[in-house]
């Protein structure tokens, strides 16, 4: 029956899309949420780094979100989502059986994956150890020997510690009000990590504060340091300049020159300011 | 074609048309006016400015053409439409002749009558200039032929029988929507990829409704899905599904119509401050997204005193956007005079009866921001024509010292667009241009023997109609290539 009712759509409208429907669906805390979606051409095509964009209801604004997973074989990807506005609270509400309105990707430039001499360090503050896994993985299966840091407030704000683990040769958790892993912020845990062995890369993916705080300690002992920035979208495609940094003194797009990019060469004092852009004032 | 051209010519209805006033009579009646609506009801709506002529204006002014022998109108439209001859089926009252004229050479008539710049193209080589009398007013003419045939329903001949091969486009604005039509037309099954969540490309995102409503270009988009047009949305070519991918389906042909989606910024201090965007952010999200209307959840950029930067037919779009969202004061700083602007006269004209004040020889040199980051005013650096340079054009210089501060709430940054990277970056052996356009012989044909490009993506930025007439030149070419 519901076969027909696609197909009978098919012929009025000929205009076809992926059905993007949520097939699982998971509360890590009571405001952040992972759902396993349906699809398949973005599953296939994604590489760690890469991320989508999503719009929920015919009114619904464009949000970019990083693929925090993807099974080829069923044809889905995962994503993680943080509740914190109008739109991501609209998201969050989808359940089982519901489908995106639209969903298109992989989008951005998908992370420089090597073998490095020394140890890689993935550091991943509040749900952005999401999309930090598939790149935790990848590091892993590149050859190199992982040590990843899990940040949050608390512990109920720690996710996916197993599968991270799963990949990594050490799991380090620092949680600011100490309820799990050490007491302190991730750069505490970094440093630590700096000091007792050779790091070849570390990879900071957080809060935007996180990043430039990883950036500045990694800076100091010249460190090579990835970031993934979450700016403002609304085509992610390079079509409107809505994300725009500056990188190393030049104005550079996240959505088709990053999301990835060198830390130190990132103006995060800029960045902060620009995703406050719409703030009610 | 031209012994066609002729044959119809003779037609005894139109001999008898030539004949039925004296040239001198002709040419004594004025141009049409468009009727359009005041500028106080207009800036308070979203409607269309210009309301199209009535059956009676537009059989007068079908009667000003002259039917010449030789007509060189024709010359300068950038898709060859047979302009005398839809003209004259328009007077003679057959619209689906003319209807059935306009489609032989565009896909999208109704389009190509409201934003094409006639005054540049055909309408600048009407023989009535010689006159020194104000041209036929073709563009008029067009979009009234387009509309009439929409609302009686009647359709050109599109029927074609299906030849089984499978082609691909990328994007979906006008040059792919040309091509599109063209290849249906003959034969090919078609299947159109859109990276966003809407079919249209620049005719959605980017012209505002009160210049080219959706209703218009939605019509025309269910007339190419009637012809067996497949449309799918949310698809990048080369992220979504690699070429690769799409040869796999069986498809033996690519045309990419990327278009030019990459804002050109100016580099100065203070341009990444909040409250400064380009065109494309501004419009992508009031036609878009909706923001700012009804029930959308994209935010609306909100300016009381809005500065445009450019001096382009995206400028005028985006100054008139800012008035019709409310913005009490609209300012257009462009660094050349009013004479040098490459915005349409219409719609220089139609921006200043909206009460949008034109600062020209005025060159943005710094934005000044608040404690949070957005921006209050701008430095504008006041500039003077001096030599002219190679391309002939008088550039501006700055005059010493000449340097005032505007004070702004919203900057939108209109200073022209660079090639998408998206395909030229994910399609390997695709060769490229020095600005990152994508690089093609006489027939479109890019470095891969299968893949042909055209509109901006090829060109860097330019109109609808030469989108259009590349779409169709490279429709023409691949098919020839594929039935070999």
């Amino acid at each position: 029956m519901v076969v027909l009712i696609i197909f009978s759509n098919f012929a009025v409208t000929n205009k076809t899309q992926q059905m993007n429907r949520i097939i699982e669906k998971e509360y890590f805390s009571p405001n952040v949420v992972r759902m396993v979606v349906e699809a398949p051409d973005v599953a296939k095509a994604r590489r760690a780094g890469h991320f989508v964009i999503v719009r929920c209801g015919k009114d619904g604004e464009r949000i970019p979100l990083t693929i925090s997973d993807a099974d080829i074989e069923h044809g889905t990807i995962t994503l993680v989502i943080q509740s914190i506005g109008v739109s991501t609270r609209k998201i969050c509400a989808l359940e089982v059986g519901d489908e995106f309105t639209d969903l298109v990707g992989p989008l951005g430039r998908a992370t420089d994956i090597r073998r490095h001499n020394d140890t890689v360090v993935c550091c991943g503050g509040g749900v952005g150890v999401a999309p930090l896994l598939p790149i935790v993985k990848a590091m892993k299966e590149a050859g190199n020997r992982v040590v990843s840091i899990l940040a949050a407030r608390s512990a109920e704000l720690i996710i996916l510690k197993d599968e991270v683990a799963k990949y990594s040769d050490e799991v380090i958790v620092m949680t600011d009000d100490g309820s799990m892993g050490r007491k302190g912020l991730v750069t505490q845990g970094l440093e630590d990590v700096i000091n007792r062995e050779k790091v070849s890369e570390v990879i900071a993916i957080g809060p935007a504060v996180m990043m430039k705080f990883v950036a500045l300690l990694t800076k100091k002992y010249e460190v090579p340091t990835v970031c993934s920035l979450n700016t403002i979208m609304v085509d992610g495609t390079g079509m409107c300049g809505a994300c725009r940094v500056t990188v190393g003194g030049k104005t550079r797009f996240v959505c088709v020159d990053g999301p990835e990019f060198d830390a130190h060469q990132v103006d995060f004092d800029e960045m902060l300011m620009r995703m406050k852009a719409y703030d009610k004032k | 074609m031209n012994d066609n051209k002729n044959i119809r010519r003779d037609a005894p209805w139109r001999e008898e048309l030539r004949r039925a006033i004296s040239a001198k009579e002709r040419t004594s009646i004025p141009r049409v006016k468009m009727p359009q609506l005041d500028p106080a009801y207009r800036i308070a709506c979203n409607e269309e400015v210009n309301c199209g002529l009535d059956d009676s204006q537009a059989a007068v002014e079908a009667s000003r053409c002259l039917d010449c022998p030789a007509p060189t109108c024709t010359e300068g439209c950038p898709v060859g439409i047979n302009i005398p001859d839809f003209i004259k089926n328009l007077q003679h009252g057959d619209i689906a002749a003319a209807i059935g004229i306009l489609k032989q050479d565009s896909a999208l008539p109704a389009v190509c009558g409201r934003v094409c710049p006639q005054e540049r193209q055909c309408e600048s080589r009407c023989i009535y200039h010689k006159m020194k009398k104000e041209p036929v007013a073709i563009g008029y003419l067009e979009r009234y032929v387009a509309d009439k045939a929409r609302a009686e329903g009647i359709e050109a001949n599109t029927e074609a029988k299906k030849n089984g091969i499978k082609v691909a486009v990328a994007g979906s604005g006008p040059a792919a929507l040309s091509f599109a039509g063209e290849m249906s037309r003959r034969g090919f099954d078609v299947e159109v990829f859109e990276a966003l969540h809407e079919i249209g490309g620049v005719l959605k995102y980017g012209i505002p409704e009160f210049r080219l409503p959706n209703s218009i270009v939605d019509y025309e988009l269910d007339n190419l899905s009637k012809s067996g047009v497949k449309f799918h949305t949310n698809t990048i070519v080369g992220k979504t599904l690699t070429f690769a991918n799409l040869v796999e389906r069986g498809f033996k042909g690519l045309f990419v119509a990327s278009g030019a989606g990459l804002p050109r910024f100016m580099g100065i201090p203070g341009e990444n401050l909040c409250g400064i965007l380009s065109s494309n952010e501004y419009l992508t999200r009031i036609n878009l997204m909706g923001a700012g209307r009804g029930t959308n959840d994209t935010p609306a950029p909100e300016g009381h005193s809005v500065a445009v930067i450019g001096g382009g037919n995206t400028a005028m779009d985006s100054a008139r956007t800012a008035r019709r969202m409310g913005a009490e004061k609209v300012m257009i700083f462009y660094r050349r005079s009013e004479a040098e602007m490459p915005a349409r006269k219409e719609e220089i004209e139609h921006a200043k009866e909206e009460g949008i004040e034109f600062i020209t020889l005025s060159n943005p040199v710094e934005y000044i921001g608040d404690e949070h980051g957005h921006v209050r005013s701008v430095r504008v650096q006041r500039m003077k024509l001096g030599e002219p340079d190679e391309s002939g054009r008088r550039s501006p210089v700055p005059v010493e010292g000449a340097i005032d501060t505007f004070d702004i709430d919203l900057a939108i940054v209109s200073v022209g667009v660079s090639p998408n990277p998206l395909i030229p970056n994910s399609i390997e052996g695709l060769e490229l241009g020095r600005r990152g356009t994508l690089v093609v012989d006489d027939n479109l044909k890019t470095s891969i023997d299968t893949i042909y490009a055209g509109g901006d993506i090829v060109r860097g930025g330019a109109t609808v109609i030469l989108a259009m007439g590349d779409g169709r030149h490279a429709a023409c070419a691949m098919a020839k290539k594929l039935l070999s």
